[in-house]
Order: C-alpha cells, then sequence, then structure tokens
C-alpha cells in the first residue's frame, strides 16, 4: 500500500517539499542543541519545563481525540463515520510520532533514553505515560493497517482485529488521563494540583483532535476529491462543540475554586494567565493575549457553528473557520497556557516569565512538520485506497 | 514457499519484541523493592496511621540551622555555600536561569512560602535564610524520577545518580522547594576550582544538595557544618538516635520546616 504515497499531483509534492525544509530546519537545530546542550532553550532553574513539554501534552489529546470517530462506529455502528474513522486512526500515529519526538528533544541526555525501559519505575508516572503512549502507537498501527488492508481487498477486516479496537478505545482515555496524572500528583504546584485536570485534558482533545480532523477532510475534498460526507460532518462538529464547552466549563470551575477561596497559590496562575500577575511592583503578563485568544476563538467557533446549525447552513467554509479557530483556540490554552501558567511562580514564590528562543521554535517547528509530513504520507494512503476500491 | 516465509517473519517479529521488552519484564518481576521497603516495614510494626511519626528505624540524618547564630553575621552563610560548591565543583553561572546550586540564601518569605510575612520581626526581613535539599523522608522527586536517577539511601540522603539521569526535569517537577539544578550547558567549563575527590558532572543532568554522602564515611561532616563549627549555626546528625547533638538541640528548641503541610517530612530544621 505504500506505493500509494509515491503517485501524487505536483501539489501534493510541493506540500511534502515544504514541510521538509521545515524538518530540515528542525533536524540543523536539533543539532546544534544537542552539541551544546538545552542552554539554547529559553529554559531555566524555574521555568524547566517549556515549549516541547506542552507541545507533547497538547499533542497526546489530539492523539486521543480520533476517539470521537472510532467509539461512534465500533461501539454504537454508527455508519456514517465509517469513511473517516481510519482518518482518526492515522492521525492518533502521526501525533504519538510527534509527542515521542518531542520528549527526546526535551531530553538533557537523549542517548539515555532507554533507561527507562532498563530500569522501570512504576511509580513515576512517566513510565505508564511511556507505557500507554507506546500501547496505544501500536494498537492503532495495527488496527489502521489491517482494517485498510481488508478494505482494499474489500474483505471483511479479520476477527481479532475488533479486539484490538475495542482494546484501543480505553487506551486512548488512559494516554491523556496519565498525562494529566504526570501534573495534577505534583505537590506544591498549585495550579496542577486539581483533579480535574484529567477530565478537562479529555474535554479539550475531544474538541482538539476531532477539529483537526475535520479540517483535513475540508482540504481534502479540495485538493484530493474525498467526501466524508455532510451527515459525518455535521455529526463531529456536535461532539466538537459539546467537548468545548464542557472545557469552558472546567476552565470557569477552576476560576471559581481559585477566586472564590481565595487560596493565593490557586490564584495566581489563572491571574498570570488572564490579567497579568503583579508581584513586587513588577506585572507579569506575556501569555494574557494567547489567552484571550483561546477565549474568543472557542467561542467564535461555538457561535459559528451554533449558527450554522440553527440555520442550516452549515458550509464548508463555516465549518472550516469554526474548527480551526477551535483548534487553535484549544491550542493556546493547554499548548501553552496549562504547562506555562502552572510554572510561572516557582516554588519559592519567585515569579519568572518564559520565552522560547528562535533555536527552540525551530525544533518546535521542525517537529510539528515532521507530524505532518506523516500524516499527510499517511492520509494519501488512505485515500489512495478508498480511490481505487471506488473507482 | 510464501506462506512460510510469512511465518517466519512472524516468529522473528515476536522473537524481537521480546527481547526488547525483556529486560523491563525482569526488572518488574525480580526486584521486590520498588516502594521504599524501609517505610513499608515501619507501617507493619504498627504505627501505620497518617499522623503520628512512625516507629523509627535505622538512621535518617537531619540538619538544625540555628538561624539566631546567622542573624547579622550573614558572611557565614556565604561561606557554607562557598564550602559546599567548592568541594562538590558546582559549577558557577552568572545568570539566575542557568544558575546551579546545592544551598544558598533566600529572604525568610521565600523560604517559608506557607507562613505569613505579615508584620514579621526586623530580624527575620532583613536577614537571609540558607536554604538546600530537605532530604524529605517521603521526597517526591524520588516518586516521580522514571529512572531511579535519584533514590533515597538507607540513611535517609535523598541522593543523585549522575549516570543514570536521563535529564527529564520531572524532579525538578516534582521538588517543593526549589532544591534542584539542571545543567543547560556544560559545567565543567565553569568550574572555579577543581576538586579532583568528587566527580564533576556532564550536561543534561539534574543535581543538587547529596548531605555529603561522599563525606559521611570518611568520618567527616557536611562541608557547610564544618565551615561553620565555630560557630554551630548548623547541627548535623541522626534525627533517630535519642542521644544525638541534634536530637538534644531539637529536644529543647521550638523549630519550624519549610512547607510541612505537603507532607514531605523534610529532615531539616530551622530554629528562627
Amino acid at each position: 500500500m505504500i506505493e500509494k504515497a509515491l503517485k501524487g499531483k505536483p501539489a501534493y509534492w510541493m506540500w511534502l517539499a515544504i514541510l521538509g525544509v521545515f524538518v530540515a530546519i528542525g533536524a540543523v537545530c536539533y543539532l546544534r542543541q544537542f552539541v551544546y546542550g538545552l542552554g539554547l532553550t529559553g529554559m531555566g532553574r524555574d521555568i524547566s519545563w517549556g515549549l516541547y513539554i506542552s507541545q507533547f501534552t497538547f499533542l497526546v489529546g489530539v492523539a486521543a481525540g480520533g476517539l470521537m470517530l472510532v467509539l461512534p462506529y465500533y461501539v454504537h455502528d454508527y455508519k456514517a463515520f465509517g469513511r473517516i474513522t481510519i482518518l482518526g486512526e492515522f492521525l492518533a500515529i502521526a501525533a504519538i510520532l510527534m509527542c515521542l519526538m518531542f520528549i527526546m528533544a526535551d531530553l538533557g541526555q537523549p542517548l539515555r533514553g532507554l533507561n527507562m525501559i532498563l530500569h522501570p519505575t512504576p511509580n513515576s508516572m512517566l513510565f505508564w505515560d511511556m507505557v500507554v503512549l507506546l500501547g496505544y502507537l501500536t494498537l492503532n498501527i495495527i488496527c489502521g493497517w489491517v482494517i485498510l488492508t481488508a478494505e482494499r481487498k474489500q474483505v471483511k477486516p479479520p476477527k481479532w482485529v475488533y479486539i484490538f479496537v475495542y482494546i484501543s478505545i480505553p487506551f486512548a482515555v488512559s494516554i491523556h488521563t496519565v498525562t494529566a496524572m504526570l501534573y495534577c500528583g505534583l505537590p506544591g504546584r498549585h495550579f496542577w494540583l486539581t483533579a480535574i485536570t484529567a477530565p478537562r485534558f479529555l474535554a479539550s482533545a475531544f474538541a482538539a483532535g476531532p477539529a483537526l480532523i475535520v479540517l483535513a477532510c475540508l482540504i481534502m475534498k479540495r485538493v484530493a476529491n474525498f467526501d466524508a460526507g455532510k451527515e459525518a460532518i455535521s455529526k463531529i462538529t456536535t461532539i466538537i462543540m459539546y467537548a468545548t464547552i464542557i472545557n469552558g466549563f472546567f476552565v470557569l470551575l477552576e476560576f471559581f475554586v481559585g477566586y472564590y477561596s481565595q487560596i493565593p497559590g490557586h490564584m495566581h496562575s489563572l491571574e498570570y494567565l488572564f490579567f497579568g500577575l503583579e508581584h513586587h511592583g513588577e506585572t507579569y503578563n506575556n501569555l494574557v493575549p494567547f489567552m484571550w485568544t483561546f477565549v474568543l476563538f472557542c467561542l467564535g467557533g461555538l457561535g459559528l457553528l451554533a449558527y450554522g446549525k440553527i440555520k442550516d447552513k452549515l458550509s464548508d467554509g463555516l465549518v472550516g473557520a469554526a474548527c480551526a479557530m477551535i483548534f487553535l483556540g484549544l491550542y493556546l490554552d493547554k499548548g501553552l497556557g496549562f504547562v506555562l501558567g502552572g510554572l510561572v511562580v516557582n516554588p519559592l514564590n519567585q515569579v519568572v516569565e518564559y520565552y522560547p528562543t528562535a533555536n527552540e521554535i525551530g525544533i518546535t517547528l521542525g517537529i510539528w512538520a515532521a507530524g505532518f509530513f506523516v500524516l499527510t504520507l499517511l492520509y494519501k494512503i488512505a485515500l489512495g485506497v478508498e480511490h481505487e476500491v471506488e473507482g | 514457499m510464501d506462506k512460510q516465509r510469512r511465518k517466519f517473519l512472524k516468529i522473528a517479529g515476536a522473537t524481537a519484541l521480546a527481547g526488547v521488552s525483556a529486560p523491563a519484564v525482569v526488572k518488574l518481576t525480580s526486584t521486590p523493592s520498588f516502594a521504599s521497603s524501609g517505610q513499608e516495614a515501619a507501617a507493619d510494626a504498627g504505627q501505620s496511621d497518617g499522623h503520628g511519626e512512625k516507629a523509627p528505624t535505622g538512621i535518617r540524618y537531619g540538619m538544625v540551622i540555628d538561624m539566631r547564630k546567622l542573624y547579622g553575621n550573614q558572611e557565614l552563610i556565604d561561606k557554607a555555600i562557598d564550602a559546599c560548591h567548592t568541594v562538590h565543583n558546582v559549577p558557577h553561572f552568572d545568570n539566575k536561569q542557568n544558575e546551579i546550586k546545592w544551598i544558598w540564601k533566600t529572604p525568610f518569605a521565600n523560604a517559608f512560602v506557607e507562613h505569613s510575612s505579615y508584620h514579621s520581626s526586623k530580624i527575620t526581613t532583613d536577614n537571609d535564610f540558607a536554604v538546600l535539599c530537605n532530604h524529605c523522608d517521603n521526597p517526591p522527586c524520588v516518586r516521580v524520577c522514571p529512572t531511579k536517577a535519584t533514590f533515597q539511601m538507607e540513611n535517609g540522603i535523598v541522593a543523585m545518580d549522575y549516570h543514570r539521569c536521563i535529564g527529564c526535569r520531572f524532579c525538578m517537577m516534582g521538588c517543593p522547594y526549589g532544591a534542584r539544578s539542571f545543567n543547560w550547558f556544560n559545567p565543567r567549563d565553569h568550574i572555579e576550582t577543581y576538586n579532583p575527590d568528587f566527580p564533576t558532572r556532564t550536561r543534561g543532568v539534574v543535581e543538587k544538595c547529596n548531605f555529603c554522602a561522599e563525606r559521611l564515611p570518611l568520618g567527616k561532616e557536611p562541608a557547610c557544618v564544618e565551615a561553620l563549627k565555630d560557630s554551630r549555626a548548623l547541627v548535623f546528625g541522626d534525627l533517630n538516635d535519642p542521644h544525638s547533638e541534634i536530637r538534644q538541640v531539637l529536644d529543647k528548641e521550638p523549630t519550624i520546616q519549610r512547607k510541612p503541610s505537603l507532607g514531605t517530612k523534610p529532615s531539616i530544621f530551622y530554629i528562627v
């Protein structure tokens, strides 16, 4: 099936070439970091996790988001998702590969990475995160590939693969739950130390992941003659809306707990993220514009989708704009605000802001480009098979 | 023919997978004690409820910092810092971002963020406090480390294996005292006076105070304690030994600890 990825229109090759350039830039930046050390990043003694780990956290959610297609189709036999569940599975593969690359980019001693396996430590949540991420990656490779092969041969997928499909459902939940547990079990980190972290992660994942799939469907409709179907898109947008609303609800609960209890540690991060934190006469507010963009984009996206649904005018343009806004909004919330907001006040009550360096951003863009490169190849294969079967 | 090839590939794949995961499985099943076994034993001995302190077993090193002797004598803290950082080849960086410190000075409000600084006495606002790793009895850094690169020794010291650390910095997230530093650059270029008796670190690993675990077996006190010997501002010893000097001090003087509500059970005590 791999040969499907080797034939394409010039636009396809152009797109891959553009991604390739970013991958190359990222590789050069990484080489620099590998030689000089993580000192080339904007991280430091106080903000010792930065862009890499926050991207990782967000992308675990994108990977888990595919569940919103797999679950209705396989558990509820919702036929309209038949054509696109494979997109959810392949997105999960690309997203987890990005996660693993971000983890490797973040390690101070990447060559010792195998110590995680040679010295397994079950009391560390990072160990379990590795276990569930590798498990979910394997499950998606197996399910995606076997089901696509069966489709190509126009036979029913073998029965055994359904076992893996059903296992992958709790696994999708587990990857984001365990990722949340990296944060929410740490004493002395007030913003993270809340039981709502995992549910909030899942809610935003179940909006962001499907939003990206809808965007991919709309793009492929224009450039690759692939139609996911009106019903499928309409149903996914409903799921996205509910998940976005639930995420917003959880954010508001955080505000209530912080500001009603008046416990300083519970207010500081929210204050820094949304209003700017005053500390010894200085105001720290470098993330405020991003967080309000998150709020506006989520509300805007919800408004657009609601308008489209009420007036029955769910055009591609409107859905695309709404999904792009929600995806970007949730990215700012979790891929930026969550990790950095939790670190802004250090354990000694000093406030330190974080600015990523150009080299760090280069690596980050490179990894995103590498992920989209893989995603493009996988989607090309999936579409190639669908066209072959239909044509 | 083709079927045989497929079968061979399947077996080869399964074997490779088993080979890769074998060390993990063997490790997981062969080590009975990935939790701190000493603590478990104490719990079995009967004092398992979460409130009172557990029955002490073995040695547990701790330190009392008598700030009364350091008020107005802040240069003594600098002396302790210098002694520690020289003995342990701690690199010096000028900027706060890349800074590495095992023991350092900080105002009361930063050292004791859970205590009120409202109308605090002039003497506490005018003086800095010495802070270092608390060598917690229930250390979050050990709990979160994915490779056991940081671990608790039998004498209570929370130690580091610089050769195993992968530099994920999860321990820095877990530590509620900000006691850990990461080597963002090659530390060997930034060591001012090199001490050949203690290993230097490599780039990309975390480090922190080790309570001079390398000096104790030689019958020496920790470097900071030794440096302030005359002032008797730092008292080091076994918290479980009722006759030790540190216990005499603790039995007599009221002391406080940093962030006691987190349940980490620090081994550093302050007389304010």
